[in-house]
């Protein structure tokens, strides 16, 4: 377990530095901060002292090797417009970003696993033919659109719902719905067809032959073996909207921290958009680990063959 | 009729039909057969005969929406002397049946167990549900069982999971899991194939007793003739999805009077404990038929040395008495045994 444990940590730190790396090079290959950062009459000297003061004047080599120092050091520089240090800015922002995702995926989990599971007792039936057309609606209606909908009828038009800025519960409800309606979807499409699968395996009928009801035959026997696949979309759900929730934080004006990359981004603040990816790759292995871990949980031949 | 002929449980004209890609096919077209109380009846038959599908549209365990039971009647007489049909019975009161009155041993024993439960759990699973017994009553059971099959250490297999454990063991796991409830009939398909020669000769001991001390009858399907000299009273054999010929198994090895029948012995020139009876099974001239496209009258025919044309290949003989307890469902057997008609 320990040696386990220390391989995976040891992954852990080559993907984060192989990402961070690789953005880095990367975004300064696409653009000057100066040029965005500096007054339009700067003069040209007062431009090349702003950019010594960011080291920007350096060769790319020691600027990547400057970063690295930083970051050992717990240092991740400081935003060029606030200078504040970036990493405290984004630390800042991910709490909204968590709740809005572990509410989506909350609700998505809550009514897909559901809905999946109805579809699938009884396929071409009527509900399975209903939650079949309103899944391909659910992943064909674009986020933007959805969001906008939403906002005219509960904000505009009925006045139920705050439109934007995060303060209660209230505020997240209409983007959380946005984020998870394509998951509401995904996970009753991916839950109806794993567990039609399992129903037709020789354990399943083995439970039935032994007398035991139908839906703990569905529950404790056919779900309770295709969890391991359903674990694995949940946890890369989780990731590719803890990175992709900008449209919705932007539509509903969401101090999260994908907005703030977005606005960073467009101001080259290069401080600010490592951070930030640092926090996002650091994400993706902690939810990695936890789905591996989840495995050996769940599946005993798992647990044996590590 | 003796108590002993009263039917326990009587398949009347079970009719089950796969739609498939592939076409239709009627894997069971018409087969009735009868287990007596406290008997062993053997369904023999090539590969692809019908017989595991039969046993499961009893168990009302057909694969939907694939394979569906289109016909028939599946009569159990219960430990309360009701006799129910089965396919109508409402769900709940079938599950109050399987696993109870009636369980079933499957070909395939290790994917029949579940991969993420302790093999404890899976046959205590059924005694806590039949039984009412608690979780720790029931594991107690379950160790038991484990015992009286011969498992070494059956206390701690209980905590074991299925991919810890072989093939054979799993067969053996799954017999004392369907034993676990003392069932009144025992479906058992290929039950001792995966088993070597020594631990099948205790699997078969096992069921010997459990008859014997709870009057347990059984439905033992196999392809190995030897295995059914030596436990069956009745044999049942099918071909094609159909009955061809049903006797007392002494009747059945000494006067078969289905060709096909007679093809089967003959493949097995003495009792053989090894497993090649199920090869030499296959050893009848000719192939198996496709089962999305049967021959028309008997379905034997194209095989049969003795078919006449235009009576063999025209209507679909009736099972006919040939002799005491003993039916066989062929136009020609009086001609083939040369008794007058
Ligand atoms: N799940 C299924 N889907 C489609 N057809 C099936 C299915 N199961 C069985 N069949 C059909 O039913 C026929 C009978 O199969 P069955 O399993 O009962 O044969 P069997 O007599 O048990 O053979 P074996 O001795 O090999 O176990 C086969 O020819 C096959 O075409
Ligand atoms: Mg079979």
């Amino acid at each position: 377990m320990a040696r386990f444990l220390l391989t995976r940590a040891l992954q852990a730190l080559f993907t984060l530095w192989v990402v961070v790396s690789l953005v880095f090079l990367l975004i300064h290959a696409t653009g000057d901060p100066i040029a965005v950062l500096a007054p339009q009459q700067m003069n040209a000297h007062d431009r090349a002292i702003l950019r010594a003061a960011l080291g920007l004047d350096q060769p790319l080599t020691v600027q990547y090797f400057r970063y690295w120092a930083g970051v050992l050091h717990g240092n991740l520089g400081v935003s060029y417009y606030s200078g504040q240090p970036a990493m405290r800015l984004i630390l800042e922002r991910v709490p909204v970003t968590l709740e809005l995702v572990g509410l989506s995926i909350g609700v998505a989990v809550l009514l897909g696993v559901p809905f999946g599971i109805w579809a699938a007792v009884r396929p071409d039936g009527v509900a399975d033919r209903v939650l079949r057309n309103l899944s391909v609606l659910g992943s064909s209606v674009p986020t933007f659109f959805l969001g906008i909908l939403l906002i005219y009828v509960f904000s505009v038009a009925f006045n139920i719902l705050p439109a934007s800025g995060a303060g209660g519960l209230q505020h997240f409800i209409m983007p959380a719905f946005t984020l998870a309606f394509f998951r509401i979807a995904l996970f009753t499409r991916l839950v109806r067809s794993t567990l039609l699968e399992t129903l037709n395996q020789n354990h399943v009928r083995t439970a039935r032959a032994k007398g035991v009801s139908e839906p703990v035959v569905i529950l404790k026997h056919a779900l309770r073996t295709a969890l391991l696949p359903l674990v694995t979309v949940f946890g890369l759900q989780f990731g590719q909207l803890f990175a992709g929730a900008v449209i919705t934080e932007t539509i509903f004006a969401l101090p999260g921290m994908n907005r703030m990359a977005l606005q960073a981004l467009y101001r080259l603040d290069y401080p600010i958009i490592l951070a930030y990816v640092l926090v996002v790759a650091a994400m993706f292995v902690t939810i990695n680990f936890l789905v591996d871990m989840a495995y050996g949980l769940l599946d005993p031949r798992v647990r044996d063959h590590g | 009729m003796s108590a002993s002929k009263v039917p326990l449980l009587s398949v009347q004209d079970l009719r089950v039909r796969f739609s498939t890609d592939e076409g239709i096919a009627d894997a069971v077209d018409g087969v009735s057969l009868e287990v007596r109380e406290g008997e062993t009846l053997a369904l023999v038959g090539e590969s692809g005969s019908g017989k595991s599908v039969s046993s499961l549209a009893i168990m009302g365990l057909v694969p939907r929406p694939v394979g569906e039971v289109i016909g028939g009647r599946v009569l159990f007489r219960g430990r309360d002397g009701e006799v129910r049909d089965l396919l109508r019975l409402p769900p709940r009161a079938l599950r109050r049946i399987r696993g109870d009155e009636i369980a079933m041993v499957f070909q395939e024993p290790m994917s029949s167990l579940n991969p993420v439960y302790t093999l404890g759990e899976q046959i205590a699973e059924t005694v806590r549900l039949h039984q009412g017994k608690d979780h720790r009553a029931a594991l107690r059971v379950a160790a038991e069982m484990l015992a009286l099959l011969g498992i070494p250490d059956p206390e701690a297999r209980l905590s074991a999971y299925p991919h810890q454990i072989s093939g054979g063991m799993a067969q053996r796991v799954m017999i004392a899991m369907a034993l676990a409830c003392r069932p009144r009939l025992l479906i058992a398909d290929e039950p001792s194939t995966a088993l070597d020669v020594t631990i099948q000769a205790q699997v078969l001991d096992l069921i010997a007793r459990m008859k014997r001390e709870i009057g347990m009858a059984v439905l033992f399907i196999t392809h190995h003739l030897g295995v059914v000299a030596e436990i069956a009273d009745r044999v049942t054999v099918m071909y094609a999805g159909r009955v061809v010929e049903q006797a007392p198994t002494a009747a059945l090895f000494a006067t078969p009077r289905m060709p096909y029948t007679q093809g089967l012995l003959r493949s097995v020139p003495r009792l053989s404990t090894d497993d090649s009876a199920r090869t030499r099974l296959e050893a009848i001239p000719g192939e198996a038929p496709n089962p999305f496209d049967q021959p028309p009258g008997c379905r034997f025919h194209p095989r049969c040395t003795h078919a006449l044309p235009g009576t063999c290949d025209n209507a679909v003989p009736g099972m006919e008495a040939c002799g005491t307890d003993h039916a066989v469902r062929c136009a020609r057997w009086r001609a083939i045994a040369g008794v007058p008609a």
